[in-house]
């Protein structure tokens, strides 16, 4: 085991470690909230600090760099910004509430140039998404039944639901469809007629 | 000294209304001292522990009007654990017991319980006020025993209270016979209030003056309330969203028109930028206008409101304004005051954030300008040069620069000589905010020219016990020192501890200072209570002289230590 550490300095794995930053910079050590620990006070100058010690040309490269792969950890460092817990708390909330009341969802068609978004909370069911749909990228998505999909048409109307699968729209009932579908994308061809025909 | 009855100085210091100037005479000779002793009617205490509710009452058996402040103000960007302390229960209790006349409660930063809102209402049968600023520990149950029973409340002031909502009536608890309202501001509730009690409640004050409505108020009720309250003076809208509908949009523009005195305005909580303009009849009359709480606003609209506010003398806004935005204040409104930029996004980087650009344009647009929070992505050393020159007359200057030790980016230079600057050139100034990359050259400049500062917040900043020996040394007026992550140590604490006697406070985390520093100061100063906190290693601590100390607040006191500190608190 000991010769094993000793192979392992030897290689000076932290010359080959794979950083952001100019090479010949070192990474900012210290990343936990300051506040917590009695000796390190002041991790955000150190790192400027470290990055002046060099010559003058490197420091604004250097400023650039560490603004770049900075920001995440000056964002724990505790009561900064010195911003009241109270307004904090006013805003938060704010993006939930937002999100809740949309449901806009992303559509693609395979071979469309760009995407479109729709609100699937403006329709009652199926048949008025689908036809929205058909009008929307002028295409026909043929007659739906249980066992054999989409029949009659290139296209395959699909959805991407919560664990990141694929599903055929319209196998589930409506409530649970507009729950977990995440977003639409109208499949053609091949790919298509694979999806519907389960022989 | 005798040459008038009692009642004639009474009547002379009647006129005295700041709380020094009566201190200053009753130290003149003991009938002075006894004459203001019975007629002084408002207290003010900066530190609940520096005196006990007993001694107060004892000093100042008539008083009416009692002010007090609990934690310290770092507690409001959580560096003091909770239950810290700073409990009003006491004061209240207390006061009870001793029959005082209060009339009037005004809180900030203390831990306020149901029980002793409770108590309060039913003690003090003249109670016309309670304001609570940044408190905590209560419902809205303790709302609705003061409501029920303060039979002659003017004024119930809530402003940023973190409030337990029962989703009671609370308002319902004001009886029809309260009709004494002068000023309701329950903004920070989060929770449902009944709609129609409080249409009720507003049509029966006649002199209602202030309103601030919180986020359960759709527009429709806010409508119908202004038309019960047309004297309105401030008003707080709540929820202003609703959906572009015509009909109700035309209703509150020509409400509006009919409030002719409204001079303040603030909440927005939510708002849906259709409903805006129906102000504008109103804004060219404001003189504060409070918008930071109002993410939702776009720049562009915001630009479009400002425009109309041309007698702003306060504004508070969201940094989404932009600095062009900051511009067009500056163009609009001269008669600007005072000035707050808020950060829309705390730990976004460059996202909507206003810079030097927007400063350095309102001042020159803004030459009254004299007092500033202002949250911003970056400073140059230049910009603070100008503005020093064009707003000498800064009281509170207060610049935060999200990231907390950034240099100036043109320079890369500290920003040492912007800061001495500011404090150069404002010898008024009595409350100052550092941040940016400083070195311990600011706190030189600090020492020699800031002879008004009384409060000073530090953080990430200096680079030797030096700096903070400058300002020890410097600032004869100090009241409040409060420094984080700084290399400060037992040097800088030791040197004159005397000074701290002249000082309300002094808090000092994550420096240099060891526990055998402190433990040195709190045996020099006998009436300096030293509070070491604690919350981590609790068990390890205590018995290493040498280790530092995580937080410490010091103050003075007449009372000793307090009975009622935590056990994570510790006072030497």
């Amino acid at each position: 085991m000991e010769n094993k550490v000793i192979y392992e300095k030897d290689l000076n794995l932290e010359a080959t470690e794979l950083r952001l930053g100019l090479p010949g910079t070192k990474k900012p050590e210290k990343q936990a909230p300051p506040s917590l620990k009695t000796s390190n006070k002041r991790p955000l100058p150190d790192m400027n600090e470290e990055s002046g010690s060099g010559n003058n040309s490197s420091v604004s490269d250097d400023g650039k760099s560490h603004r770049e792969t900075a920001p995440a950890p000056k964002a724990q460092v505790v009561g900064w910004p010195p911003v009241r817990s109270y307004r904090k708390s006013c805003f938060q909330p704010k993006k939930t509430e937002a999100e809740e009341g949309r449901t806009y969802l992303k559509v693609s068609m395979d071979g469309a140039p760009y995407l479109r978004k729709i609100d699937l909370k403006v329709y009652n069911g199926y048949p008025e998404l689908l036809k929205a749909l058909e009008e929307m990228f002028k295409f026909s998505v043929g007659q739906y039944s249980e066992r054999e999909g989409y029949n009659g048409s290139e296209y395959a109307p699909t959805y991407e639901d919560k664990d990141g699968d694929w599903m055929l729209v319209g196998d589930v009932p409506w409530n649970m469809f507009i729950s977990s579908c995440k977003r639409l994308r109208i499949m053609k061809g091949s790919e298509a007629r694979g999806l519907g025909c389960f022989l | 000294m005798n040459y008038f009855p009692d009642e004639v100085l009474e009547h002379v210091f009647d006129f005295l209304t700041s709380h020094r100037d009566r201190n200053a005479v009753s130290l003149v000779c003991k009938s002075w001292f006894k004459v203001e002793k019975w007629s002084r009617r408002r207290v003010f205490v900066g530190n609940c522990y520096a005196i006990s509710p007993e001694r107060l009452i004892a000093r100042f058996p008539r008083v009416r009007v009692l002010t007090l402040k609990g934690k310290p103000h770092f507690a409001d960007f959580n560096l003091v654990p909770p239950d810290w302390g700073g409990f009003v229960y006491p004061w209240i209790e207390a006061m009870a017991k001793s029959n005082i006349g209060l009339e009037e409660l005004r809180l900030k930063r203390m831990v306020v319980s149901n029980e002793g809102l409770e108590l309060l209402a039913r003690s003090f049968v003249n109670f016309k006020s309670l304001v609570l600023v940044s408190c905590e520990g209560f419902t809205t149950d303790g709302l609705a025993a003061v409501a029920a029973n303060c039979r002659f409340l003017r004024e119930l002031d809530l402003q940023e209270n973190e409030v337990e909502d029962r989703k009671g009536q609370w308002l319902s608890c004001f009886p029809d016979s309260c009709t004494s309202l002068v000023s309701l501001n329950f903004a920070c509730l989060k929770g449902e209030v009944n709609l129609t009690a409080l249409e009720r409640l507003v049509a029966r004050c006649p002199n209602l003056k202030s309103l601030r409505l919180n986020r359960a108020v759709p527009l429709d009720a806010l409508q119908r309330i202004l038309m019960h309250a047309p004297q309105l003076v401030d008003l707080g809208t709540g929820s202003y969203v609703h959906d572009p509908d015509a009909e109700t949009v035309n209703k509150l523009i020509s409400t509006f028109q009919k409030c002719k005195s409204i001079r303040s305005m603030s909440g927005f909580l939510e708002v849906a930028p259709l409903c805006l303009p129906a102000i504008y009849p109103i804004c060219s009359n404001l003189t504060s206008l409070n918008l930071s709480y109002a993410p939702g606003i776009h720049g562009d609209e915001l630009i479009k409101l400002i425009h109309h506010c041309r007698k702003l003398q306060r504004l508070w806004i969201l940094d989404c304004i932009g600095d062009k935005g900051l511009g067009v204040v500056a163009c609009t409104c001269k008669e600007l005051q005072e000035l707050r930029v808020f950060p829309s996004d705390p730990f976004g980087v460059g996202n909507a954030a206003v810079t030097e650009e927007g400063l350095v344009a309102i001042s020159f647009g803004c030459p009254k300008l004299h007092s500033l929070l202002y949250f911003c992505q970056q400073m140059t050393n230049a910009a603070l040069i100008t503005v020093a020159k064009n707003c000498p007359n800064f009281t509170r200057f207060r610049l935060c620069i999200l990231d907390a030790t950034k240099a100036d980016p043109v320079t890369m230079q500290p920003l040492d000589e912007g800061f001495g600057a500011i404090v150069q050139s404002c010898k008024g100034l009595r409350r100052l905010s550092l941040s940016g990359l400083l070195t311990d050259q600011v706190f030189l400049y600090i020492g020699m020219y800031a002879e008004q500062l009384e409060m000073l917040s530090i953080a990430f900043a200096g680079d030797s016990d030096k700096g903070m020996l400058y300002v020890l040394n410097g600032c004869k007026k100090l009241r409040k020192l409060e420094i984080r992550d700084c290399p400060f140590g037992n040097v800088a604490l030791l040197t004159d501890v005397g000074k701290y006697e002249t000082m309300r406070s002094l808090w000092m985390s994550s420096c240099e200072v060891t526990l055998g520093g402190c433990k040195v100061l709190a045996e020099k100063m006998p009436r300096i209570n030293v509070e070491i906190i604690n919350e981590y290693d609790q068990m390890e601590f205590g018995f290493d002289d040498r280790q530092k100390v995580d937080k410490m607040f010091l103050y003075r006191t007449l009372v000793g230590p307090r009975k009622d500190a935590p056990h994570f608190v510790w006072t030497l």
